[in-house]
C-alpha cells in the first residue's frame, strides 16, 4: 500500500470512529460500592477484598475422581478441526494430590 | 517454645504433616488439634480467594470439582504476594496440565480472561484524549502517528470462544456459544472492566499499537476495518496518548 493511500484509508477511518462517537456522551462516573444486585456481580475486584468467614472445611476430596458438572455440561463445545483428545500426564502431579 | 518458620510452612500445606515440632497446646502437649485449625483456614480462605477470583470457571466446572481443584492449586502455588486480589495468576498454566480438567481445554483461556479482568480493574486510573485531537492531525502527521494505551488494555486471542463462553455464564439469557477462535479486547472506560468482542484483524492491530508501532504501520492487513478499530478504542476510552 503507497503512503497517499494509507494516509486516505487512515483519515477515512480516523473520521468514521469519530463520527461515530459523536453521540455518545460520558457521563461522569464514579466509584460506586456496594450497588450492585445479589448475584449480579459488577464487582472485578477479586478476592481479599471483602472479609470471609472461617467456619468451613476444607474439602479434600480425591480431584482425580472428578467430572466437570457445572454449565460446561450444557455447552456441548465439540472439539477443534483437529479432533485430538488432549490427556495430560498424570506423573507431574502426583505429588499434589492431597491426602 | 520455638519453631522452625520453614518446618511451620511445610505443614501448613501438607494435611498428613504432623504439627511442627515445638509446636505446643496450653498443656505442653504438641498443638496437633490447634495446627489442623489453622492449617483447614489456610485452605479455606485460599480455596474461598479463587472462588472470587474464578467465578466463570467455578460455575462452568461446578463446585465439587472447584473445591477439589482449588486444593490442589493452592498445595501447588502458595501466595507468592500478600496481594489477594492477584492470588491465581498460575492457573492458565494449572489447568492445562491439571488431568481432570483436559475433556474442557477452553479452560486455561476462560482462566486467562478472568485473570486479565481483575488486571485491568486494578489497573491506574488515566485520562483519555479528546477524540477531536485525533481527527485534527493532518494525514502525515496521523501515518506516523503512535497511540498510548490505557494500562487496563489488554488483548486476548484464542482458538475457543471465549467471549460467547464468557458472556454465557455472566449474563442471562445470552446466546450459546459457537465453537470458532475468538479474541477480546478489555477495556475499562469508566471504572468497570469491559469485555469486548474483536475480530483478528482489530487484535493484531491493537497489539501492534502496545508496541508502540506507528499507525501507518498497522495498515498490513486488507480485512482489517481500522474505523471500527479506532471507534472502540476511543468509544472506551483506551487512549491516553497520541504522539
Amino acid at each position: 500500500m503507497s503512503n497517499t493511500k494509507k494516509s486516505l484509508v487512515l483519515a477515512t477511518a480516523v473520521a468514521s470512529a469519530v463520527a461515530g462517537l459523536a453521540t455518545t456522551a460520558h457521563a461522569a462516573d464514579e466509584k460506586c460500592y456496594g450497588v450492585s444486585l445479589a448475584g449480579e456481580n459488577d464487582c472485578a475486584a477479586g478476592p481479599g477484598t471483602s472479609c470471609a468467614g472461617t467456619s468451613s472445611v476444607d474439602y479434600q476430596g480425591n480431584a482425580w475422581s472428578l467430572v466437570p458438572e457445572g454449565t460446561c455440561t450444557t455447552m456441548e463445545l465439540p472439539a477443534m478441526a483437529d479432533g485430538t483428545e488432549r490427556m495430560g500426564s498424570l506423573e507431574a502431579l502426583e505429588r499434589d494430590i492431597p491426602a | 517454645m520455638k519453631v522452625n518458620q520453614a518446618a511451620f510452612q511445610a505443614g501448613l500445606f501438607d494435611p498428613a504433616a504432623p504439627a511442627p515440632t515445638g509446636l505446643q497446646n496450653p498443656d505442653g502437649a504438641p498443638a496437633t488439634k490447634r495446627f489442623d485449625v489453622y492449617r483447614n483456614n489456610v485452605a479455606v480462605s485460599l480455596s474461598d480467594a479463587l472462588e472470587t477470583a474464578f467465578p466463570v470457571i467455578h460455575k462452568l466446572v461446578g463446585d465439587q470439582f472447584f473445591r477439589a481443584m482449588a486444593g490442589v492449586y493452592l498445595r501447588k502455588h502458595p501466595p507468592s504476594s500478600p496481594l489477594m486480589m492477584f492470588y491465581g495468576e498460575k492457573m492458565p498454566q494449572f489447568l492445562r496440565r491439571f488431568p481432570p480438567a483436559q475433556s474442557l481445554p477452553y479452560l486455561p483461556d476462560i482462566a486467562k480472561l478472568e485473570l486479565a479482568m481483575r488486571r485491568a480493574y486494578h489497573a491506574a486510573d488515566t485520562k483519555a484524549v479528546d477524540p477531536q485531537a485525533l481527527a485534527a492531525l493532518a494525514p502525515d502527521t496521523l501515518l506516523a502517528s503512535r497511540l498510548r494505551l490505557a494500562p487496563s488494555i489488554q488483548v486476548l486471542t484464542s482458538d475457543y470462544p471465549i467471549h460467547g463462553i464468557y458472556r454465557a455464564n455472566t449474563t442471562n439469557d445470552a446466546p450459546k456459544p459457537v465453537m470458532q477462535p475468538e479474541a477480546v479486547l478489555i477495556t475499562r472506560p469508566g471504572f468497570d472492566p469491559q469485555i469486548n468482542l474483536i475480530d483478528g484483524s482489530s487484535a493484531n492491530c491493537i497489539k501492534a499499537l502496545m508496541d508502540n508501532t506507528p499507525l501507518g504501520e498497522t495498515l498490513t492487513d486488507d480485512r482489517l476495518d481500522l474505523g471500527a478499530t479506532l471507534s472502540i478504542l476511543l468509544g472506551q476510552s483506551a487512549i491516553t496518548e497520541i504522539h
